[in-house]
């Protein structure tokens, strides 16, 4: 007689696993870590390195110290570590990177119950914390200008957003797309991020709405408001690190909205908001801000906005039947 | 341990305004960004506390119960308004870094929690013991908050340099946001000790109840 198991429902299961997702990211962001050493240095590779590292590390210690399951095998660390890493200027020192990881793995992810259940980006949140500690390391001076395939030099240069840069004797439309422009390591290489973006669609690990959304919100609005080196709205889309956010931060499973309109409205918060926080807002770039807002209103968005449940009808029409 | 320890130690630990009652928090976010206002502005509140609870239970027949709350905020902003001029007299330097929060003392929560919920019910010594260890629970408690914001927002500790000049400190401690983490983390931290500690209380009781019965 042969043993047959009997289990509940759902019997149909499919070969994809978080280990899966997490690696098919980590895939989609090695064009931007190859364009970005490209252009920086093997320094760039140190600093995401750091940055990986550290946060697989910190991942195991807090596991190890709380007696909880190791999950530093799903990649997910180390897939917050790259995105760390390449929202990090070049120039950032090693302490720098290892307080971001910190700050990402134990504060924003472990402290609120490990992965899924954390409400804010990690990578981001770290970018922010540092961002608000040092920000002469982490903008301004700390962009240096990229050099294809030499050694990095040590001039600074304004980004894209600062005023003034774009026009006569600044960027063209070309520099901004092939990436010759000052910035973190990732954001820079629009081409690498779209390579990255096919990838990510064609393994269906995200699907296009977010990203579409917010980089049409934030070019028609940056147009909009015109200010400081925005001129056009493809000048607004492919400066600073809108592309990066929309495509690898923003998608994050467990920070943004379960329904369509849910992921309408976020999408287009983060791309107004980024717009707004450009224009009107003491920092040249608000990418980092727009998303970590958008993260804190998911909730609110996953509670008002419920998707009607299959074989339920609206009571108006029940009342109608019976009229 | 005697009824007056229990009481004086009730404000320490086990019903600390900061880390357990979790009250008072806008004082203890806003000025805690080093560890000398964090004595200051605990040092005023114990001295408003201690005031006010005495005053309030030496009263507490006379006020009729309707206009109980009208009647502790009045007593309440004597206390406040004396230690603001005292303090505006004899420690300028102190008041003007604690600046608003001084004056707004008198709608720190602690303070009329502890005359309603204490000193209307209890006996005047009992009631200034009460204040006193409420007062100096909350001094510790924003101290410590304070020091941890100082030391990494600012590399000092009560204004004296603790690391060389490569040091660069983390100034995010020292800006709004880094009081709700460093108050979240120590928040946490404190539960996550005495909660031990009330496991073993709660079986020791459990244990004398057995007994008893």
């Amino acid at each position: 007689m042969t043993a047959y198991s009997v289990t509940t429902a759902p019997h149909i299961r499919t070969k994809e696993s978080t280990t899966s997702i997490m690696r098919n990211v980590l895939i989609a962001l090695t064009p931007c870590l190859i364009a970005g050493v490209c252009f920086f240095g093997f320094l760039s590779l140190f600093v995401v390195a750091v940055c990986v590292v550290s946060c697989v590390f910190f991942e195991w210690l807090f596991e190890v110290i709380m007696k909880r399951p190791i999950t530093i095998k799903d990649l997910s660390a180390a897939v917050t570590g790259m995105l760390l890493g390449l929202t990090m200027p070049v120039t950032a020192p090693w302490w720098m990177c290892i307080i971001g990881s910190a700050v990402a793995i134990l504060l924003a992810k472990q402290l609120f119950g490990g992965i899924g259940d954390n409400f804010l980006n990690p990578a981001l949140t770290a970018r922010a914390v540092l961002l608000a500690s040092w920000p002469g390391r982490m903008s301004g001076a700390a962009f240096v200008s990229p050099n294809f395939l030499g050694k990095v030099d040590s001039v600074s240069a304004a980004t894209p957003l600062a005023p003034g840069a774009m026009g006569e004797g600044g960027y063209s439309i070309l520099d901004l797309f092939l990436g010759r422009i000052p910035g973190t390591i990732g954001e820079v290489c629009k081409i690498a991020i779209l390579l990255g973006f096919v990838y990510l669609l064609v393994t269906r690990v995200i699907s296009w709405g977010i990203p579409v959304i917010i980089v049409l919100t934030t070019g028609v609005f940056g147009w909009i408001f015109n200010g400081g080196g925005i001129t056009t709205p493809i000048v607004s889309v492919l400066s600073g690190g809108i592309l990066f956010g929309a495509v690898f931060m923003a998608t994050d499973y467990s920070t943004c909205p379960m329904t369509a309109l849910g992921q309408i409205i976020f999408a287009f918060g983060i791309g107004l908001l980024t717009a707004v926080i450009r224009r009107f807002a003491g920092y040249p770039e608000g990418v980092t801000y727009a998303i970590l807002f958008m993260n804190i209103v998911t909730p609110l968005l996953d509670k008002y906005i419920k998707p009607t449940i299959y074989g339920e009808q609206k009571e108006k029409k029940e009342v109608a039947k019976v009229a | 341990m005697g009824k007056a320890g229990k009481v004086f130690t009730n404000g320490l630990l086990n019903e600390n305004p900061t880390f357990r009652l979790v009250l008072g928090t806008c004082p203890t976010i806003a000025i805690t960004t080093q560890a000398m206002n964090g004595i200051g502005m605990g040092l005023a509140a114990t001295f408003v506390l201690i005031g006010s609870n005495i005053v309030i239970s030496l009263l507490r027949k006379f006020i009729p119960d309707k206009v109980r709350i009208p009647a502790f905020i009045v007593i309440i902003c004597m206390f406040v308004t004396s230690v603001q001029l005292l303090m505006n007299a004899f420690l300028p330097a102190l008041y003007e870094s604690l600046g608003i929060f001084i004056p707004l003392i008198v709608v720190n929560c602690i303070i009329l929690a502890r005359a309603e919920a204490f000193a209307s019910k209890n006996s005047v010594f009992y009631s200034a013991l009460d204040g006193l260890g409420m007062g100096l629970g909350f001094t510790v408690a924003i101290t410590c908050i304070g020091a941890i914001r100082e030391i990494v927002g600012n590399g000092t500790i009560f204004g004296a340099r603790l690391f060389g000049a490569g040091f660069e400190p983390m100034l995010i401690a020292a800006l709004a946001p880094g009081g709700f983490i460093v108050f979240g983390l120590m928040l946490g931290f404190v539960n996550f000790i005495t909660r031990k500690g009330n496991k073993c209380e709660d079986e020791h009781e459990e244990a004398e109840q057995e007994e008893a019965a």
